[in-house]
């Protein structure tokens, strides 16, 4: 009974704490687009349009489709071709030093800007999943 | 009437496209004949921020993604003991150069973004060490900026030294160019000099001043990742990322406010304007500005005569447009700009080696060196 109990209690509390770490998707997407402007911006441009050539467009992107493969990129960085909207890109893009809420946070931001859509929230939990 | 012409521009340029003022001169040009070509000396390095001689065949290299090299006769190796390197937006390992008295010392210099300290986030540090053995020893943090933030942007950084005992280096704005350029209190946007064993010379321009930080020796800048000691003059001769437009080569003068964000020849990412004057009274104007900006990293004077025709002039890394650009400059003046290694990738240093060859950092390559064609 008491070991129940115990149970009980801590799957309570993990779901609080879970609650509670977990803010809500409008201060989230607020805070991507914060991170954007310091850390993607300078490549990926203003409106997601990206660099002809050099670095790809985030509006409206095929890649973006894949949500794994999209946080794994931030996460890690992203090295060699890729292809986005049927154009090739080679360049590198280094790891930016975001922490798992913050990669969450401009994803968040990311899916739902320039003409992107989704009913995915990205959590904090989501991209901790996401290993090398 | 410009204005107007803008504006019904900008109807139709509804892309992201501003009113970019009008491009600066002297025109870019391609070489007539490439007399020259590269070998690669070091490869697969993402970003060799920093380069220094140890002598005529080892050399250190800094990744800032805060890994250090060292190599010789072609072969990489990674030195153990860096500190704690806080990679982070643009900031990671930055630069590295050998003191002066090296060869009697082996003291070696570094900055990099640094978490130390107790605010949240990172600031620009200069480190000073020694190699022994393929790890650092000896090292001691010789000045942290503060106060620390979680923005990525403008860290800096690059060393160079006069020949009085002083040592140089540059702090970016750190993102907060509304407050720290102008305000001496505060680290960033500073060019600082320090004596070669971190103490502060007691001749820097603001050591008397209550509040300030004593180490500061310019200050009004944005981002500097270009600085060398003009090989005539013994100048210091620095270059900066502007923002969209008016990146800026700039002779550095104690106590000189040399104007972020007050005046620029840029605007905004965003294609709206900052300021509209581009001068005033009491701020430094510019040796040269480009405009459009090439996003400059590293910076070298060819002092030998390897390369006919190459003695004198400055050569910078254009992480932008992904050539290394060759100045020819007249007292002061930029009297022709050339694209050297054109497409070649972003290019994020370049030094001139004790060999008198040019040594150039490229992301994703490593270093090139460029060999005249015989």
């Amino acid at each position: 009974m008491k070991v129940i109990f115990s149970f009980l209690f801590l799957s309570f509390s993990s779901i609080a704490i879970h609650l509670y770490q977990q803010k809500p998707l409008n201060q989230s997407i607020a805070d991507g687009e914060e991170i954007y402007a310091d850390f993607c911006l300078q490549c990926h441009m203003d409106n997601g349009q990206g660099v002809p050539g050099s670095f790809p467009p985030l509006a409206k992107s095929d890649y973006l489709k894949n949500i794994d493969q999209s946080i794994h990129a931030i996460k890690f960085g992203l090295k060699g071709p890729i292809t986005v909207n049927g154009k090739s890109y080679n360049s590198n893009m280094i790891s930016q030093g975001l922490d798992d809420e913050e990669i969450a946070d401009v994803m968040n931001y990311i899916l739902r800007s320039w003409g992107n859509k989704t009913d995915v929230i990205i959590t904090e939990d989501k991209v901790a999943a996401i290993q090398k | 009437m410009k204005t107007k012409l803008c504006l019904f521009l900008g109807v139709f340029a509804i892309v992201s496209s501003g009113c970019d003022a009008q491009e600066n001169g002297p025109k870019i040009e391609l070489p007539n004949s490439i007399d020259y070509t590269y070998e690669i000396v070091a490869d697969s390095i993402d970003i060799p921020w920093g380069l220094t001689f140890l002598n005529e065949k080892a050399f250190l290299v800094t990744d800032k993604a805060g890994v250090l090299y060292h190599i010789e006769n072609g072969i990489k190796t990674e030195v153990d003991g860096l500190p704690q390197v806080y990679v982070r937006g643009q900031g990671g390992l930055l630069d590295i150069a050998v003191s002066p008295d090296y060869a009697t010392t082996g003291t070696i210099y570094f900055t990099t973004s640094s978490p130390l300290g107790e605010d949240k986030g990172g600031h620009t540090a200069l480190y000073s060490t020694q190699l022994e053995n393929n790890t650092l020893v000896n090292t001691k943090l010789l000045y942290k900026g503060d106060y620390n933030t979680k923005k990525g942007q403008h860290w800096g950084s690059r060393i160079s030294f006069d020949d009085a005992g002083h040592l140089y280096f540059s702090i970016g704005d750190r993102g907060n160019r509304e407050v720290n350029p102008q305000d001496i209190t505060r680290d960033g946007g500073k060019i600082y000099r320090l004596n070669l064993d971190g103490s502060i010379p007691a001749d820097n321009p603001f050591v008397h001043l209550a509040n300030s930080r004593a180490a500061i020796y310019s200050y009004g800048h944005r981002n500097p990742q270009g600085m060398v000691t003009h090989p005539e003059t013994g100048e210091i001769w620095t270059h900066e990322h502007g923002p969209r437009g008016g990146d800026e080569i700039n002779i550095i003068k104690a106590g000189k406010n040399y104007g972020w964000p007050i005046i620029t020849y840029g605007i905004n990412y965003s294609g709206t304007p900052i300021t509209d004057i581009t001068q005033k009274e009491g701020l430094e104007q510019p040796l040269y500005y480009w405009l459009p900006s090439i996003a400059p990293s590293g910076m070298a004077f060819v002092t030998s005569d390897v390369y006919p025709n190459w003695k004198g002039d400055l050569f910078v890394g254009s992480l932008k447009f992904e050539y290394l650009e060759r100045l020819k400059i007249k007292s002061n003046k930029v009297v022709k700009r050339e694209k050297i290694l054109d497409s070649i990738g972003r290019v994020r240093n370049v030094e001139e080696g004790p060999d008198g060859f040019l040594y150039v950092g490229v992301e994703g390559k490593g270093i090139l060196k460029i060999v005249p064609k015989s």
